[in-house]
């Protein structure tokens, strides 16, 4: 084994066993707090000394989970919910969970009755999130998470910690973006699966960790030869494209994905903090300035414009829309978004993700498809 | 003569309030002005004062539904791509926008969009898609989900910062200007609503009820849109006169015996109105407590209470203040049980409904049932279930009652 393909079986692993990363961390005597889904602010967790953990779900049934959330609340908080009542994330301090859909709106309420033993952080974003007030307002709420991370901490978080955590955060989004430029650069070296594990394993571990890794992958991948690809090219769009069976079968079926426009994946990266004198004001900036993403306000839908640049910049040969069953933004951003792929000659596809079903044959059947019409 | 004896019941100028808003949104298009879509709770005191003309895409929604049209008009958005997934009020104005007229209800095409996500952020995706598919200007008032009651500084800062910003792009927009004298008068005549609203909705707690609490379904729609209209308040008080008097006279517009008083949970089911009423009203049972009074009373004294006033609306609030706002109004009113709608439309709603279900049971002492709908979209909802599980309701209640009278 090579040492590129050391490096992404280490990713996968780490990606695929996050219990194992949380009780590592702790047997180092460090602390962690979860960060369920969107935009948390992980800098401020890090400045205390602390592990920033991912909370994205996972792929397995919700039993527990079903006595709070009816079933057509997505798959994403059902097993993120049904892993906190089984006791997964034992070993949290806390848990922040943002505002940022209608589902996570009811998250802290129910999150407080079925997992009490972890404590609830809630983190509120401005959706008018490039207005001054906007800014202010969402500042405002990450100096309320603060306090709280240092009562946890047992120490006061200094704007000088705060300052040091964006520039180690920055300095990952600046490799986390090489790494994306790599894959669009040379499609094939990565298969989908694999790229995946270095965006996923990013929520499982210590950030300068996880730079280390991906700095030596990027630079393994930069003398890699490009070599000729033959198959078909894609750029990804969603909240996450995260479902094993999904992975296999874009890996099976020869697809490179080449840029993507997923939450759980570059989304974390594109936007740096900016670096401004009060450094809370600056984290609260950088939300305003993320884009493509269907849980944050959009009123011209950039989202689509972004998508159809991604998609010409990259050289993809069409968009895969992966849609998490039961996610209303998501299908609400679904008829704009395709109709300006389509505007623009973008062949497009979406494909409904279920993280609690093993069924795969109809997402089998439309990406096979999906490749012929893209002429391969 | 005696107009005391002549005038109008409260239930029919209630209504004609509603009709002459989308009349008067009609007759402004036709001159010429700008007529905006306006969420239901987006707040009311800025465009009554700068008498802007709006009609609101829910509340027309809820009419196409109850006319009959909701599941074709659902269907024709799925057509479109919609997911039957989504809340079908959206689905409902996406048709509309699509079509342009529909034969339940019309109301004048969109110039601008208002929208205010305290009550949900589907509310935020539905508009952003109207606004990119009409190519209309969009502007939003973002009341961020409470995380502890009451609602803090930082978030009434932030609201009144966008209170003024909307206000500007409004006068930009319309050519209308804002005039602090009107505006403390709006404010005034919205609170005399509101507390006729408050006064009217509470006499539910009178054994009888003077009142079908399916009433406050239909009058609720005015008290959110129309408050700051003179119109309004004196409607709302008569209405509390009316019951006032029926109090007295021990009458109800409940024309059936009150065997059972219930706290009904969630929004109607406009597509299926007449069978949910009819079973429960069949059973003797009347509504006697929604979270529609206390949570849409919109009382302030100052411009930050305002504020605060719009992160109060159902869905918006701390899940313990929602649950406290519900046990208070169920054993104020007296229930014997409680009845939730999971409605299928409503993610923010329904997510916390079980949970919201067992600490009623627990904390009012009453017994309580679910069932799944929706409240425009009829093919959601079963009227077996829903017998079902009513009857299953009624069955513990007369045991309780019966365990009472033995005591
Ligand atoms: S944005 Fe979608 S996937 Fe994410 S929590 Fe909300 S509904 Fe679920
Ligand atoms: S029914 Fe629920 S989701 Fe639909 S508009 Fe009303 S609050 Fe929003």
């Amino acid at each position: 084994m090579n040492r590129m393909e050391e490096l992404l079986r280490a990713f996968r692993n780490i990606a695929d066993n996050p219990k194992a990363q949380l009780e590592k961390y702790r047997a180092e005597g460090k602390k962690a707090v979860g960060c369920m889904l969107y935009f948390c602010p992980e800098e401020l967790v890090y400045a205390a000394g602390m592990i920033p953990f991912g909370l994205w779900g996972a792929r397995t049934q919700a039993v527990e989970a079903k006595r709070y959330l009816p079933a057509f609340i997505c798959s994403v908080l059902q097993t993120t919910l049904e892993l906190g009542i089984r006791g997964a994330y034992d070993g949290l301090e806390a848990v922040m969970i943002p505002i940022l859909c209608d589902s996570l709106k009811g998250m802290d309420g129910n999150w407080r009755y079925s997992v009490p033993h972890i404590p609830v952080i809630p983190v509120a974003h401005a959706q008018n999130r490039k207005t001054e007030a906007g800014v202010a307002f969402t500042a405002s709420q990450y100096r309320k998470v603060k306090a709280r991370l240092e009562e946890i901490a047992g120490r006061a978080i200094t704007d000088a910690d705060i300052r040091d955590a964006v520039s180690v955060y920055n300095a990952r989004r600046a490799v986390m973006r090489r790494f994306l430029e790599l894959c669009a650069r040379k499609p094939g070296l990565l298969k989908p699966s694999e790229r995946n594990a270095v965006f996923k394993s990013s929520c499982f571990m210590d950030v300068r960790e996880h730079a280390g890794m991906v700095s030596e992958l990027v630079a393994l991948m930069e003398e890699a030869p490009a070599g000729e690809f033959k198959g078909p090219k894609i750029v990804t769009s969603g909240i996450m494209a995260d479902h094993p069976n999904l992975l296999q079968i874009l890996d099976d079926l020869g697809y490179a994905v080449v840029d993507d426009e997923v939450t759980h994946e570059s989304l974390r990266f594109r936007a740096d903090v900016p670096e401004t004198e009060d450094p809370i004001e600056g984290m609260a900036r950088q939300v305003g300035n993320i884009e493509g993403c269907s849980v944050l306000f959009d009123p011209e839908k950039n989202r689509g414009k972004m998508l159809v640049d991604l998609a010409k910049k990259s050289g993809a040969d069409g968009v895969l829309l992966v849609l998490t069953k039961f996610c209303d933004p998501e299908e609400y951003d679904y008829v704009p978004i395709k109709r300006m792929l389509d505007a623009a000659g973008i062949p497009a596809i979406q494909v409904e993700i279920d993280q609690q079903t093993a069924e795969n044959a109809q997402t089998l059947t439309a990406l096979e498809t999906f490749r012929g019409i893209l002429g391969y | 003569m005696d107009d005391h004896i002549e005038r109008k019941p409260a239930k029919i100028r209630l209504r004609e309030i509603a009709e002459k808003a989308t009349q008067d949104a009609w007759e402004a298009k036709l001159r010429g002005e700008k007529v905006g879509w306006c969420a239901s709770n987006f707040p009311q005191e800025i465009t009554t004062t700068l008498g802007i003309p709006v009609v609101f895409p829910e509340n027309h929604a809820a009419g196409v539904a109850a006319k009959g049209g909701g599941q074709r008009m659902c269907e024709y958005a799925e057509s479109m791509g919609y997911s039957s997934d989504l809340c079908s009020y959206s689905r409902i104005s996406f048709a509309y926008a699509a079509l342009k007229e529909c034969p339940e209800l019309n109301i004048p095409q969109p110039d601008f969009l208002l929208c205010c996500n305290n009550i949900c952020n589907c509310m935020i995706k539905w508009y952003e898609n109207l606004a990119v598919e009409l190519d209309i200007p969009l502007l939003l008032i973002d009341i961020p989900h409470l995380d502890a009651f009451p609602c803090d500084e930082d978030r009434i800062r932030y609201i009144r910062a966008q209170f003024d910003d909307c206000i500007r792009k409004l006068e930009e927009l319309t050519g209308k200007k804002w005039d602090e004298e009107r505006f403390k008068e709006v404010m005034a005549i919205s609170q005399r609503s509101s507390r006729a609203w408050l006064k009217a909705v509470s006499y539910a707690q009178y054994t009888p009820s003077p009142y079908s609490g399916f009433d406050i379904f239909n009058n609720m729609a005015v008290a959110v849109v129309a408050r700051g209209t003179v119109e309004a308040a004196e409607a709302f008080e008569q209405l509390a006169e009316e019951y006032e008097e029926n109090v007295k006279n021990g009458v109800s517009t409940f024309k059936a015996e009150e065997k059972y008083r219930v706290l009904f949970e969630g929004i109607a089911c406009w597509a299926n109105l007449s069978y949910t009423f009819k079973t429960l009203k069949n059973l003797g049972i009347n509504v006697t407590a929604t979270v529609y009074g206390p949570a849409f009373s919109f009382l302030y004294d100052n411009l930050d209470e305002l504020m605060a006033a719009y992160s109060y609306v159902p869905n918006c609030n701390v899940f313990e203040r929602e649950l406290e706002l519900r046990v208070n109004d169920a054993i104020r009113h007296k229930v014997d049980g409680a009845i939730f709608h999971i409605n299928r439309s409503c993610k923010h709603w329904s997510g916390t409904l079980y949970e919201m279900e067992r600490q009623l049971r627990e904390k009012a002492g009453i017994p309580t049932v679910v069932f799944d709908g929706d409240q425009a979209d009829p093919r959601v909802f079963s009227e077996a279930q829903y017998l079902t599980r009513i009857e299953a309701l009624v069955e513990i209640m007369e045991e309780n009652k019966r365990k009472g009278a033995r005591k």
